[in-house]
């Protein structure tokens, strides 16, 4: 091997211009609504923000935004970001995340103020709007956590929903049987973890395509709290119910932090499963991006054949993140019965595990991503039940439309990149 | 660490991968282990690393038997492997990648990568690697990934290494950055198995060579040993290295290709700046190390490529920018280079891949319905004419063997009237009877007018079918020289000189060059 | 673009990949063990040696080949079973959760016969009623009541439409999730033509059957143009399209599609002219929409087995590297058979509003996109097995209804044994290992 090699010519390496101009044309798209909807047509008027209510131990002032010159100053802004975007793409390749950021916070402050401007009373409660939107975040957050947990690990979970729905009834009935609230809790979670059984058994032991599996286990958890709502909780001893009664998991404020305007009322007069939600994020993002666990489950769902060779039970690892993730989409299901409603109804989870698989998505699969995206969600979920007895300038059907629309642009790569762990959806078959 | 195999056997159902293998890596040496694509040497290793479980047989180590339920067993073993595919995740750090399996952790399993970072550091300084422990392995080239793949088995303390094809995707550059480094694992008391079907480097670096046909073992051989008589061993006759072909006789240049550069979405250039001709009746044979961009420039002419800059012409007709329809439309046939991915649709029968990009044609379809009839009677000429083994055209394609699927692909792309035929790797994967009836078929194809361009990697392949010879490197064109040229120049190109500065390289040390690389 | 790792992807000496080489030379060429590695793939378990392509990173035409492949494979023995052993598990559940049963367990040990005897009423009553409600009930006072067939014909039809969607979808490599938005969209232009426009009375039911499919066109098409422009997965994009398609249809009932009067969300009905006719008078509710599904039947077989179209598109699922480089533009393939899927379901829509409902509603769909899912499936992706799996869950619509009331068992129970045959289907090996079955043969390719 003497010979004399040349040196790797450099042209073999230069970044040439391909890029994606995505972002900046959905930007530029924004804008130009922006300009029309706030500023051109934007309501006259002032539009009220309340943050306190009235029982809160700290008032604070209301916010009052003028509705036109704050709309005019937010397609001003969204312009000049708009234009930014397109200087970086071409200069450097790509969008910063701040400038995304700045457009997104920018965009949806400009929609507001239009909204609320626009209503009749032209005033909203946050709080109201904020703590409201909890009833529909904290399952949302639970399901979404289940996906990072199957899906991080190479399992796509469509399930999700037969999972809460599982969670729901079994706390319910559960309950009702043993009149004690923590043991419902429990069994929500088994009766979580009994649908992932399922799940995992047929899509990593008999290699079933898992949206399939998935799909078709929703049909069947429905199928089965369907029939046994119909057979065993519409028994009635002396005209009650007495199988479908649960007890109720109380409120347990924290002192001094439920004080707190805003987040007070937000994140510290929860149930126990509320705060068990909060715990959950940060414990499953600290395991999956700082411990062993987490490292190892990342490789299986990105590269399995990777993390076998390193001596890591592919299958096993799949199957109890599976497992885990049923149980807390199961504690989640239990919300519904436990706190927010104190019966079951047929189908009560109401597609909201589609909605946990949106956030999931749009959360780039990474817990706290998934936490802010349900707060979205379930923020443009509650405006649009608030609103949806005003006059306002927008329907609230399609606020209702929001979250699945968001998802679809991040699918679509127009809205941020989402990439999903390189290995979901994949079967591992060894040699 | 001394290694043996005893007697191994591995069969996956009726199928017998590896037959009574007998094989002893000595400490400290540099064992080769030789054979065709497919011949068992990579189900062999994965049995030592504990990935497959043998049928029978024992591995023993330092004289001991022991039985790997596992690839962590073999690891505690002091086996390491570097896979001919990357195990490297590539969204991880290389730190991530290094620790993954055998992570230091802190209180509750909380990482502890600073460990890790530190010994990816002292390896490096130790092997003069340069590998960032932060760098995202997706950004890095491929030979540095490679050194990611052994830092991974030197900090699990392996004494036997496994190479397993590892040149296969490397530049003459990496490669000679492997084999020093191979050297000097092998100075520091580490035994290596590299598994290659390459005889020159084999001979290069090993210590012995134990060669594998057919799943069997057929022989052991020093370095020493005469090329043709490796080859011999490895595929189980002696080559004819001259298959009888006329002279061409070329007409007039209906082939060109000026200026082509493509690039991949992130903007590398994959091919860069080529420009040449084929005439009528000639074989022109792009030579080169896998992934150089001879795929890439085939894949352009076929209008596979986004970003494609310069001109195809064929007949004088502009090909760049239009789509494939088109480009095969204009006369092309094009033999892609995998063809379980490119080439057939292995759920289809035999008779529905002959047609795969006929069925809009006369006879095989009228207005928008097929005529089964006439695709049955194609079928049943093509494979009697191509000598397809098969009881019949209606089987699906994937249950052939993958000579008879290849005969299929280059039945159906001959099938037509021809203006160019270009094959990428016509042969590989192909069994020894096969490959002299592809050859043949395809100088048949020559004979009747066709420019024809052949891409391969196999310097025995392109000395054998073509007129003229064109290498690429790192995507650039080297140079286009007579087909006769010797195997010293075109290896000199294929490393990235130009024919010009190889030749008088050549010339001013004939001597030396000639010995080493004949 | 192709990674360069990638290249040698099927040049290492995987058996299952390679066997050909290993086994061919001379005139044994292709022998039984090439053969034997295909079926492993075919079934997706078994021997084959082959590791799954992840090393390249994620690619979505891979899952699209899996689907194809899992559906296509299995012997109709196997789907007979499933049925079977669906019916069983659904059959225990009737019997656990009946009073009667639970009475007579109640003193099991003194005489256990009576438990089985009452668990074997009540299953055989509710089945009973089950098979009558679907076929033929000789008791039923009314007609209707007396030929559960035609009802079961009935909820058939928007099935079948609708399975199909999902079937052609299925053989190009997409998994359409988004038939209940397609019928949703459908239902909702088929609508606005029905109640919105005066026509002549035979033009007033083509116009709104072809309104119909293009507003599944439209709906599906999104779906295809987003997967081959963007390469955004089929499945995400379809879920969200649905629930955008609900809020859709609730806006316009609010708006301009409400009934005038009315307080509900709920459309003017139909006006005559743009209804199908009924087949067998007034006393059946069996209407056109049927032929029309049988026609789209025959018009599907035609298109997957016969024409260049169906050609193309089953490369495509099967294969897109490879149709690719045949000079199929793949992109091109996956928004057309969204269009043909999101107007097959865009009709099961028609079927709905013109056959059935005579009025739009939000409910208009009822759960007919995911029964068609599982019909499909059912059906194993062909057009005339997805014409019998949706006989089999309309019979089952049609009799659970019946069972309800004649039995006062839920007809929740038949989702639940719909789904357990699904999963029974997808899953082969499972129903071999129960009935011991052997893995069924294949043909080997050599002599």
């Amino acid at each position: 091997m003497s010979t004399v090699i040349k040196t790797e010519p450099n042209a073999f390496k230069d970044q040439l211009a391909v890029r994606s101009w995505k972002l900046p044309l959905t930007f530029g798209a924004l804008a130009l609504f922006a300009i029309l909807v706030f500023a051109i047509f934007g309501p006259d008027g002032r539009a009220t923000f309340r943050l306190s209510q009235d029982g809160d131990a700290w008032q604070l002032p209301d916010l009052v935004l003028p509705a036109k010159p704050v709309g005019i100053l937010a397609a001003a802004g969204c312009v000049a970001l708009a234009i930014l975007s397109y200087l970086q793409t071409k200069l450097e390749g790509r969008t910063r995340r701040s400038v995304s950021n700045a457009f997104t916070v920018l965009f949806v402050l400009g929609l507001l103020v239009w909204i609320i401007g626009g209503t009749k009373s032209q005033n909203i409660t946050l709080v109201g709007l904020f703590t409201g939107a909890m009833l529909i975040i904290t399952p949302l957050v639970f399901g979404s956590l289940s996906g990072v947990l199957c899906e991080r690990s190479g399992v796509v979970n469509i399930a999700i929903e037969g999972q809460l729905l599982a969670g729901a009834f079994t706390a319910a009935l559960v309950g009702s049987i043993t009149g004690n609230a923590y043991a419902a809790l429990v069994a929500a979670a088994a009766a979580g973890v009994l649908v992932s059984v399922l799940l995992a058994a047929f899509s990593i032991k008999y290699l079933v395509n898992q949206i399939i599996v998935g799909v078709v286990l929703n049909v069947l958890v429905a199928g089965l709290t369907g029939f046994l709502f119909e057979k065993i909780m519409k028994i009635k001893v002396q005209g009650v119910t007495v199988y479908n009664d649960p007890p109720h998991l109380p409120n347990l404020p924290i002192p001094l932090l439920s004080d707190i305007p805003m987040l007070g009322p937000m994140f510290f007069r929860q149930s126990i499963i509320g705060y068990l939600m909060l715990v959950l994020v940060a414990v499953i993002w600290f395991g999956l991006f700082r411990t062993r666990w987490g490292l190892r489950v990342r490789a299986v769902g990105e590269h399995p054949q990777a993390a076998d060779t390193m001596g890591i039970n592919v299958n096993r690892t799949r199957f109890i993140n599976v497992l885990a993730g049923g149980a807390v989409a199961g504690v989640g299901g239990a919300y519904f019965t436990l706190v927010a409603v104190s019966s079951f109804s047929k189908d009560m989870t109401g597609g909201l595990g589609f909605i946990a698989l949106a956030a999931l998505i749009f959360g780039r699969w990474n817990p706290i991503g998934a936490f802010l995206a349900a707060l979205l969600f379930g923020v443009a979920g509650n405006l649009q039940s608030i609103l949806s007895l005003a006059v306002t300038p927008i329907d609230g059907q399609f606020l209702a439309m929001l979250p699945y629309a968001l998802t679809i642009l991040a699918v679509s790569g127009l809205v941020g990149k989402s990439r999903a762990p390189a290995a979901s959806g994949e079967p591992y078959i060894k040699g | 660490m001394k290694l043996e195999l005893k007697g191994i056997t591995k069969s996956f159902g009726s199928l017998v991968a590896n037959d009574h293998i007998d094989l002893v890596v000595q400490p400290g040496e540099i064992h080769g282990l030789l054979g065709e694509n497919g011949a068992g040497k990579s189900t062999l290793m994965n049995v030592l690393y504990g990935l497959y479980e043998p049928s029978s047989g024992e591995i023993l180590i330092d004289d001991k038997a022991v039985k790997f339920s596992g690839p962590a067993d073999a690891m505690a073993a002091g086996i390491g492997m570097v896979h001919q595919h990357f195990m490297l995740v590539p969204v991880f750090t290389v730190a991530e990648n290094v620790a993954l399996g055998k992570e230091a952790t802190g209180f509750a399993g909380v990482l502890d990568l600073e460990q890790t970072r530190k010994k990816i550091r002292d390896i490096s300084a130790k092997y003069g690697f340069d590998v960032d422990p932060d760098a995202v392995v997706e950004d890095l080239p491929v030979g540095v990934q490679q050194r990611v793949e052994i830092i991974k088995a030197l900090v699990r303390d392996a004494r036997i290494l496994i190479l397993d094809e590892p040149t296969a995707v490397l530049t003459p550059q990496e490669t000679d950055e492997l084999i020093s480094i191979m050297r000097q694992l092998k100075d520091s008391g580490t035994s290596l198995v590299f598994i290659t079907h390459k005889l020159r480097e084999i001979k290069a670096i090993a210590d012995t060579i134990t060669v594998i046909r057919r799943g069997k073992m057929v022989g052991t051989a020093l370095p020493s040993a005469a090329t043709t008589e490796l080859a011999a061993l490895m595929v189980g006759r002696s080559v004819s290295l001259a298959l009888n072909k006329a002279d061409a006789t070329p007409g007039e240049e209906t082939f060109r290709v000026r200026n082509l550069t493509v690039m991949d979405d992130a903007g590398h250039r994959l091919v860069d700046d080529v420009s040449f001709g084929v005439g009528t009746g000639e074989i022109l044979a792009i030579a080169g190390v896998q992934g150089n961009g001879q795929t890439e420039l085939t894949e352009a002419v076929l209008g596979l490529h986004k970003h494609v800059k310069g001109s195809v012409t064929l007949d004088g007709r502009e090909l760049v920018g239009r789509n494939v329809r088109q480009v095969l439309d204009a006369g092309v046939g094009f033999v892609p280079e995998d063809r379980q991915i490119d080439g057939l649709v292995e759920h289809f029968s035999i008779a529905e891949n002959l047609i795969l990009d006929l069925y809009g044609k006369a006879p095989f379809s009228r207005g928008s319905t097929l005529n089964r009839a006439a695709i049955a009677r194609h079928a049943e000429a093509k494979v009697v004419e191509f000598d397809v083994r098969t009881p019949s055209a209606s089987v699906p394609v994937g249950t052939l063997s993958g000579g008879n699927q290849q005969k299929v692909v280059l039945a159906r792309e001959l099938s037509r009237p021809l203006k160019l035929f270009i094959a990428s790797q016509p042969t590989r994967g192909v069994d020894v009877g096969s490959i002299e009836f592809l050859h043949k078929r395809i100088i048949a194809e020559r004979d009747k007018g066709t420019p024809v361009v052949i891409v391969s990697t196999e310097l025995d392949e392109v000395l054998e079918l073509a007129d003229r010879i064109a290498v690429l490197y790192a995507g650039a064109l080297m140079g286009i020289v007579p087909g006769k040229s010797s195997r010293s120049l075109l290896g000199l190109m294929m490393a990235g000189l130009t024919a010009t500065e190889a030749q008088a390289q050549l010339d001013a040390s004939a001597t030396t060059a000639e010995g080493e690389l004949s | 673009m192709r990674d360069p790792r990638g290249v040698e992807a099927n040049e290492s000496d995987q058996p299952a990949v390679s066997a050909g080489s290993l086994t061919g030379d001379g005139p044994a060429d292709g022998g039984a063990p090439a053969g034997s590695a295909g079926e492993a793939e075919l079934t997706g378990v078994g021997t084959s040696g082959r590791l799954p392509s992840t090393a390249t990173g994620g690619d979505g035409d891979h899952t699209g080949k899996r689907i194809v492949r899992e559906i296509m494979s299995g012997s109709a023995l196997v789907s007979v079973l499933a049925v079977v052993v669906a019916l069983v598990i659904g059959g225990l559940l009737i019997a656990v959760t009946d009073k009667r049963v639970a009475a007579a367990s109640g003193y099991f040990f003194a005489e256990p016969g009576n438990t089985f005897a009452a668990a074997w009423t009540a299953v055989s009553e509710a089945y009973g009623a089950l098979l009558r409600g679907a076929t033929y009930d000789p008791g039923a006072r009314t007609w209707l009541g007396q030929l559960g067939i035609f009802e079961t014909l009935t909820f058939a039809t928007p099935l079948i439409l609708a399975g199909l969607a999902v079937t052609i979808a299925f053989r190009a490599g997409l998994f359409n999730i988004g038939a209940q938005g397609q019928i949703i969209l459908g239902a909702t232009f088929a609508g606005a033509v029905g109640f919105g426009l005066d026509l002549p009375p035979v033009i007033h039911l083509l116009a709104v059957i072809v309104a119909g499919a293009i507003g599944g066109a439209i709906w599906g098409g999104i779906a295809g143009v987003l997967k081959a422009r963007t390469g955004a997965h089929e499945v995400i994009v379809t879920i969200m399209l649905n629930y955008i398609a609900l809020s859709l249809v609730l806006y316009l009932l609010k708006n301009q599609l409400k009934a005038p009067g009315s307080t509900n969300p709920v459309s003017p009905a139909m006006k005559d002219s743009a209804v199908f006719p009924l087949l067998l008078g007034d006393n059946f509710r069996l209407h056109a929409g049927f032929l029309l599904a049988v026609v789209a039947v025959v018009a599907i077989a035609w298109l997957l087995n016969r024409s260049t179209l169906g050609f193309e598109l089953r490369a495509i699922g099967a294969n897109p590297s490879a149709a690719r480089t045949a000079g199929m533009i793949v992109s091109r393939g996956y928004i057309v058979v969204m269009l043909i899927s999101g107007a097959l379901a865009g009709l099961a829509g028609v079927a709905q509003i013109s056959g059935t409902e005579k009025s739009l509603d939000s409910e208009v769909a009822g759960s007919i996109g995911f029964d068609a899912i599982t019909v499909a499936l059912l059906g194993r992706s062909t057009p005339w097995g997805t014409f019998f799996a949706a006989l089999l869950f309309g019979a089952f619509k049609a009799g659970g209804t019946s069972m309800a009331v004649n039995a006062d068992v839920s007809i929740d129970i038949v989702l639940v044994v719909q789904s357990l045959i699904v999963l029974f289907i997808a899953a082969p090996p499972l129903i071999r290992a129960m009935f011991r079955l052997k893995t069924p043969s294949t043909r080997g390719a050599g002599a």
